[in-house]
């Protein structure tokens, strides 16, 4: 009657080892479809094997089944854990290949939903086990958010409170429009406390991406003139690390060529072709490809040539790269410089030589520092559940502008509160906060009111 | 039988319950403890209000009284919110204590089909849970089909003065002593509420010079969407506004212990309102508060009390008085009536259908403060509701449920019956989650169909709605059609309103749209043959278009899960992994729907999961 579910059920981040489990009716002929090695359907249950996982002919990785038969299983379904060593980005590879071939990516606590709704825990108390899986829900919530960036349900919960403040003034001044010993307030009053709101919610929203950037891969792009040791740096982010070379098409609609990965950081080259073509992209498309890279990418690498001066097509990317994460390569520098090195953001800028390896840690840590690496920490969590965080997140946002547009087109303050409603309302569905109730209890106790 | 429907009290919620259901051709008896406190306002001298004012519309819309009988007799009239934005506008009249009355009871006694009698009702009549008739306090039994308990605030009510407490109702009356009793017996829930009144001063006796004036407005108004208006707008009475001083503030402080919820009585069950908590309550609450905003309140031009808003107190009458004397203007004022707290018996309302009737005594309907609510336009509604139910079950009809997107009604009985109450329950237009849907400007274009197919509407009136919304239509593609274009006349008008030059042509439906820009200009252009309820509702749906639409959106969002059904039949027992809370609290409301699951306090959405699973597992087996 279930569908079947599978998540990765290990930490995701350095560890050499992540679990994907997989429970429900297809458990295993899902499994056993991307499965190279034993018939997984004829093996007898508890049973442990050795296999490879397999996207067509193509091997994806080297791993250990563990196949469990219904009913004496965590979830009484069948499940299966597929034991995986290839990293972060093998295993959401995984996890992606078992969810086009079937299963359904579980949302958090639903293993152990489903053990409960089975009756494979013992209901001495049903109260007590609600409140398990509601903590199992809410923990894993709020590790998913205290994972982005740290205490960011926190800031959600504060800016929450902050929101509400203004609501109940504006609902006091509609249901009380008599009371002139509460503050009115217009539009021009909530300009400064918007921009609050904005600053915050932007702030987490460039943390929650962070945060699934460190899973899914940050989208990366290399790009300058020809010559300028593109293809090196390449092969030396390579040469240095584990890489892995696939075509993954997926999450994003972007072409990833190419993953690296940098102390479990995984960087998703776009268009590695184009770097490694002898005749460069920048002289064969021109500067629009350039852009076009840009704006699909989270973070470019924009190579200079510490040999060359700059050109004007570089000052036009330099202008393009401005509100991007971008680091600016200076390359060659075992060569004499003749670029002027003060016509560059030095916030940015690395100085490198691609045949010496001088100055690639320095770009690593450049690489972190920009995405606030160093201060996230990975626990167990699948993505989608931040997907669907940083969207609503955005729908906040989208809300915000419809009370800036409301407010420029000199919109009543109760139409302008509709949106700003929508955003209390939105942030409430990321930390699980939604009662209605709140709002009335908020303008009860705020303000002095009655007959 | 005489009688297929009997109303049980006069008050607001029980006139609106009688005449709808006398007047949809059942004949219907109103009892009342005393027919001359028919429509009577205990309280303040005032109808509508933020949100209530859309009420009253609604119950017009609907083909109820209200509306009709506040216009025969206010005496100032105002819109509330006019600088704000049209979904927040509404009426309040201050209506006359003595009018009011006096014309419903006109009304009731010429209306076809119903009869009226004075007298006290202690128990009713039930045969294998179904309601058969009442029974009086001297034993006389009277038959029906239905019965429709309105008893506002007479169940066991108690008024507490300081350390006194009195078995009475607000006019000293007798209340009625069993009929909560018997209720119980029944198998109901009773619970008890409390709320309050401020005194009464001599108007001849305040000093206005120490008062603002606040005026009434200066174009003429009516609840009504049918009748022209009754007053003349420069014969309006103004109210007054004072603050308490920091003598009041010691005075209180000083004599707190005496008040009987602080201390005076020591047997105070009762929940009072937060929305209007008594002086006392105020200044312990938001003790850093220097001055505390007063209304006085004219409420009647035949007499001659005053009533002074946000000064409800249950003090001693010693400690009353010395507290009206600290009042600016007040100095040397004469109380004419104390006041007082008033404790009663209510209904815990989750034990209502959507329909309003008791989901335990079939075709026994309660409406008004019985339920819970306080406020004489939340009353009216409901009684509307619940006579038009009983009347729609004995024909065997379809009930009538107004959506939180259709009516305030609509989520006054939803708020009712799926989250019950703690404290009275007011409406505020914060509960309304599509308030933007649910304007003063649009109830008739909402509800008045509703009026029409369960017979409150007439042919002619009806006609006029179907006319208007032509016409609308008619408006709204005129616009649309005409377009103005840059050319010099139009450019040396535009700098005249002012507004900003236009480069291209633009249709007039687009041009509306700018904030600055109202029907007039528009008229510039082009002639409008309408009525200004027509122009207004095309230039509301016009300006705020986008709002409008992402709020009909949210509305179908929740509308798709209120079709997720919920059998009647259910046994919530039979959901094992259901938490006892939710279990309990889906118990006692029965939601309907998925969606009115959602909205319990108390069931969370894993609650509401399992539930859903339970359903489909279920149908399954089916």
């Amino acid at each position: 009657m279930n569908d079947t579910i599978a998540a990765i059920s290990t930490a995701l981040g350095v560890g050499a080892i992540s679990i994907i489990r997989i429970s429900g009716e297809s458990a295993i002929t899902i499994a056993n479809s991307v499965f190279r090695g034993k018939d997984l359907q004829k093996v007898p249950t508890h049973t442990i094997h050795y296999g490879h996982i397999v996207d067509g002919e193509k091997v994806i990785d080297e791993v250990l089944v563990t196949v469990m038969k219904a009913p004496k299983t965590f979830t009484v379904e069948d499940v299966v854990e597929i034991n995986c060593h290839g990293g972060i980005a093998t295993t959401n590879k995984v996890l992606e290949l078992l969810l086009t071939h079937g299963c359904r990516l579980a949302e958090p606590g639903e293993f152990t939903k489903r053990a409960f709704l089975n009756g494979r825990i013992d209901l001495i108390n049903a109260e007590g086990i609600i409140d398990l899986i509601n903590a199992k829900t809410e923990k894993s919530r709020e590790l998913a958010i205290n994972q982005l960036g740290g205490k960011v349900s926190h800031l959600i919960h504060d800016l929450r409170e902050k929101i509400i403040q203004v609501l109940a003034n504006i609902e006091v001044n509609i249901d009380y429009p008599e009371y002139e010993d509460v503050e009115e307030l217009t539009n021009q009053k909530v300009i400064p406390f918007l921009s609050e709101v904005e600053e915050d919610m932007k702030h987490i929203l460039k943390e929650s991406e962070n945060g699934k950037l460190i899973k899914e891969g940050i989208k990366t792009s290399i790009i300058g003139r020809p010559n300028v040791g593109k293809s090196s740096i390449l092969n030396r982010l390579l040469g240095e690390e584990k890489a892995i070379v696939t075509n993954i098409e997926g999450t994003t609609r972007d072409t990833v060529e190419g993953t690296i990965v940098i102390d479990g950081i995984i960087l998703n080259i776009l268009d590695t072709a184009g770097i490694r073509k002898t005749k460069d992209i920048v002289e064969q498309i021109g500067v629009q490809k350039s852009y076009d890279l840009i704006d699909h990418s989270d973070l470019i690498l924009f190579v200079l040539n510490n040999n060359e001066e700059l050109t004007s097509d570089d000052y036009e990317i330099l202008e393009k790269l401005k509100d991007k994460n971008y680091i600016i390569v200076v390359n060659k520098i075992d060569l004499e410089n003749r670029l002027d090195l003060n016509q560059l953001p030095q916030d940015h800028l690395i100085m490198m030589s691609a045949l010496t390896e001088e100055g690639i840690m320095e770009l690593k840590d450049k690489i972190k520092e920009l995405f606030h690496l160093e201060e996230l920490e990975t626990n167990d969590l699948t993505y989608l559940t931040n997907a669907r965080s940083i969207a609503i997140l955005k729908d906040a946002l989208k809300s915000l502008e419809d009370v800036k547009a409301g407010i420029e087109n000199n919109m009543p303050i109760d139409m302008i509160e509709i949106d700003i409603k929508a955003i209390w309302t939105s942030l409430g569905s990321i930390i699980g906060e939604t009662y209605e109730e709140e709002l009335i209890d908020q303008l009860f106790s705020q303000f002095c009111l009655g007959k | 039988m005489k009688y297929e429907i009997i109303v049980v009290g006069g008050g607001h919620a029980g006139c609106e319950a009688a005449l709808a259901a006398a007047r949809m051709g059942h004949k219907t008896l109103l009892v009342t403890g005393n027919i001359k406190n028919i429509a009577d306002m205990p309280c303040n001298p005032s109808i509508g209000g933020s949100a209530k004012g859309i009420v009253v519309r609604e119950i017009d819309a609907l083909g109820g009284e209200m509306g009709n009988n506040a216009d025969k007799s206010h005496i100032q009239i105002k819109m509330l919110n006019y600088k704000k934005g049209p979904a927040v506008q509404a009426l309040r009249a201050q209506a006359d204590k003595v009018t009011y009355p006096k014309e419903m009871l006109k009304t009731l006694q010429s209306t076809k089909n119903l009869e009226l009698l004075e007298a006290m009702v202690e128990d009713l009549m039930i045969e294998d849970h179904i309601a058969k008739g009442i029974i009086l306090e001297d034993r006389t039994k009277i038959q029906s089909k239905a019965v429709i308990l309105t008893t506002g605030t007479y169940l066991k009510a108690d008024i507490m003065v300081g350390d006194t407490r009195r078995r009475e109702g607000p006019h000293g009356e007798k209340p009625s002593q069993f009929l909560s009793d018997n209720l119980r017996k029944l198998g109901f829930k009773i619970i008890r509420l409390k709320t309050g009144t401020p005194q009464r001063i001599d108007k001849h006796t305040i000093d206005y010079s120490q008062t603002k004036e606040e005026f009434g407005d200066s174009v003429y108004r009516t609840f009504s969407f049918d009748y022209p208006p009754h007053y003349n707008i420069e014969d309006q009475v103004s109210c007054h506004l004072i603050y308490t001083t920091p003598q009041t503030h010691e005075i209180i402080r000083r004599n707190l212990h005496k008040a009987s919820m602080y201390g005076g009585l020591d047997d105070v069950t009762g929940v009072g309102p937060r929305y209007c908590p008594s002086i006392e309550d105020k200044i312990v609450r938001f003790a850093d508060k220097e001055r505390h905003q007063l209304f006085l309140e004219p409420e009647s031009l035949f007499y001659d009390d005053i009533y002074v808003q946000g000064f409800s107190t249950s003090m001693p009458y010693d400690v009353q008085e010395e507290m009206v004397h600290s009042l600016p203007g007040l100095e040397h004022a004469k109380i004419l009536k104390y006041a007082y707290a008033i404790e009663y018996d209510a209904i815990y309302p989750t034990q209502l259908k959507q329909t309003l009737e008791t989901k335990i005594i079939e075709n026994l309907y309660t409406a008004g403060q019985i339920n819970g609510t306080s406020g004489y336009e939340e009353a009216a509604g409901q009684g509307l509701i619940a006579g038009i139910n009983a009347a729609l079950k004995l024909e065997g009809k379809n009930p009538l449920i107004l959506k939180r997107n259709e009516a305030y009604i609509g989520v006054l009985i939803d708020d009712l019956v799926t989250k019950g109450v703690q404290d009275p329950y007011r409406l505020l237009t914060s509960r309304a989650e599509y308030r933007l849907l649910l304007r003063h400007d649009n109830a008739d274009l909402r509800l008045r169909e509703y009026g029409y197919q369960v017979g409150l509407i007439d042919e002619v009136r009806y006609q006029r709605l179907v006319q208007k919304k032509k016409q609308i239509e008619e408006l709204e593609s005129l616009l649309k059609n005409t377009k103005i274009t840059p050319v010099k006349e139009v450019l040396d008008y535009l700098k005249t309103i002012p507004t900003s030059l236009i480069k291209d042509g633009l249709s007039l439906y687009d041009f509306l749209k700018r904030p600055e820009i109202h029907m007039n200009h528009i008229e510039h252009f082009v002639e409008i043959p309408y009525e200004n309820e027509v122009k207004e509702q095309v230039e509301i749906n016009d300006k705020y278009e986008g709002y409008i639409v992402k709020a009909n959106r949210e509305a179908e969002k929740m509308i798709s899960l209120e079709s997720k059904k919920i059998p009647e039949t259910i046994d919530y027992d039979q959901i094992h992994n259901l938490a006892s809370e939710a279990k309990q609290k889906l118990k006692e409301v029965r939601p309907t729907s998925i969606g009115q699951a959602l909205r319990i306090s108390g069931v969370n959405p894993a609650d509401i999961s399992i539930l859903m699973i339970h359903l489909k597992k279920e149908h399954v087996h089916e």
